[in-house]
């Protein structure tokens, strides 16, 4: 049977009539990697171009993120996008702490990354002053091909993350250093 | 309605109250005292022709070389009858910063009075709830003034030259 549809490779394993072995972080790798839900914290720009992205002519649900999820409690990805002035820092870092263990964060654009143009005294410059960021897409705004390529980043991170990468201590002596925990 | 006969009305009713009568751009300016601008913007009100019913903008300025009048408080009202405006300044000096409140006239001022106190520390007496409206609570100084500069202060990779720090 022939088909259009692309499917995920299964990860190396031993294979045999009736059984297929392979490791547990793969496995769940895998899993993390094509299922992630991401919850846009849009507040600029950006954001519009998150929406074209989103949006059937880019389709970011290709990759497993069929649902932007509103809600921080079921996101395993918070993107952030556009400039976060200071007075909004605490509700962001908020909403980081309202997710659940794994997640992981991008910064999209240039003032998420950096502050951007806004030098100035009520804008933060970036965010990575208050919560941990993963992956930095610059731009101003990015194109949506360039948000896809942060996502498959992403991806690659969730697939390749030990399972156990989270309770390390180099990963809580970097949440210890945001003042998390 | 025109420039000239609404400043020789308030010349008549507030004589030497009125100062620095100009028009930039065609809008009639003119300064005023702290102790006259509530009854000035009241009478502006309640007159029955002229009927300046609306506050467009109430701001702040700062200067910080005029000794004595450091600081400015911007009016502009509207005619919305007779498509007329009016920007009437107020001074005041940095040691006493105080300006009556125009919320007793028009709600509207209430949160462009928090704006203006949340930028440049203006007090106005008299306002039901005088706190930051825009910048953090935990802000410590008026962003606005001169002294303070735009730039954020915690920037560690703009010191170099080309961004003159």
């Amino acid at each position: 049977m022939t088909s259009n549809v692309k499917m995920v490779e299964a990860p190396e394993g031993h294979e045999g009539a009736g059984f297929f072995a392979t490791s547990l972080d793969k496995v769940v790798g895998m899993a993390r990697a094509n299922s992630l839900w991401p919850l846009p914290f849009a507040t600029s720009c950006c954001g519009i171009e998150f929406m074209a992205s989103m949006a059937s002519h880019y389709d970011f649900a290709r990759f497993g993120s069929e649902r932007p999820s509103f809600s921080p409690r079921q996101a395993d990805l918070l993107m952030v996008m556009g400039t976060i002035a200071k007075k909004m820092a605490p509700i962001v870092k908020q909403v980081y702490l309202q997710m659940a263990e794994p997640r992981w964060v991008i910064a999209m654009g240039a003032c998420a990354s950096s502050g951007g143009i806004f030098d100035t005294y009520s804008v933060l410059q970036g965010i990575d002053r208050i919560i941990p960021v993963d992956v930095y897409i610059p731009g101003c705004p990015p194109r949506p091909e360039q948000v896809i390529d942060g996502l498959m980043a992403i991806q690659d991170m969730a697939r390749n993350e030990s399972t156990r990468r989270r309770n390390t201590d180099e990963y809580q002596l970097l949440l210890n250093s945001y003042g998390i925990q | 309605m025109t420039n000239q006969e609404v400043a020789q009305e308030l010349v008549r009713q507030f004589g030497d109250y009125v100062t620095d009568l100009d028009e930039p751009y065609g809008l009639l300016t003119f300064t005023t005292t702290r102790e006259q601008i509530i009854p000035m913007l009241q009478y502006l009100k309640d007159h029955k022709t002229y009927k300046v019913s609306f506050l467009t903008d109430l701001t702040g300025v700062h200067y910080p070389d005029n000794a004595g009048q450091e600081f400015c408080v911007v009016y502009h009202v509207h005619s919305l009858v007779n498509n007329f405006r009016i920007r009437i300044k107020v001074f005041v000096a940095e040691a006493d910063i105080h300006v009556p409140s125009a919320t007793i006239l028009y709600s509207s001022a209430n949160w462009m009075e928090r704006e203006t106190f949340d930028f440049y520390g203006i007090l106005f007496d008299g306002h039901p709830n005088l706190t930051r409206i825009l910048n953090m609570e935990e802000m410590d100084y008026f962003p606005m003034r001169k002294q303070y500069p735009l730039e954020d202060g915690t920037r560690e990779d703009k010191i170099d030259a080309l961004f003159g720090r």
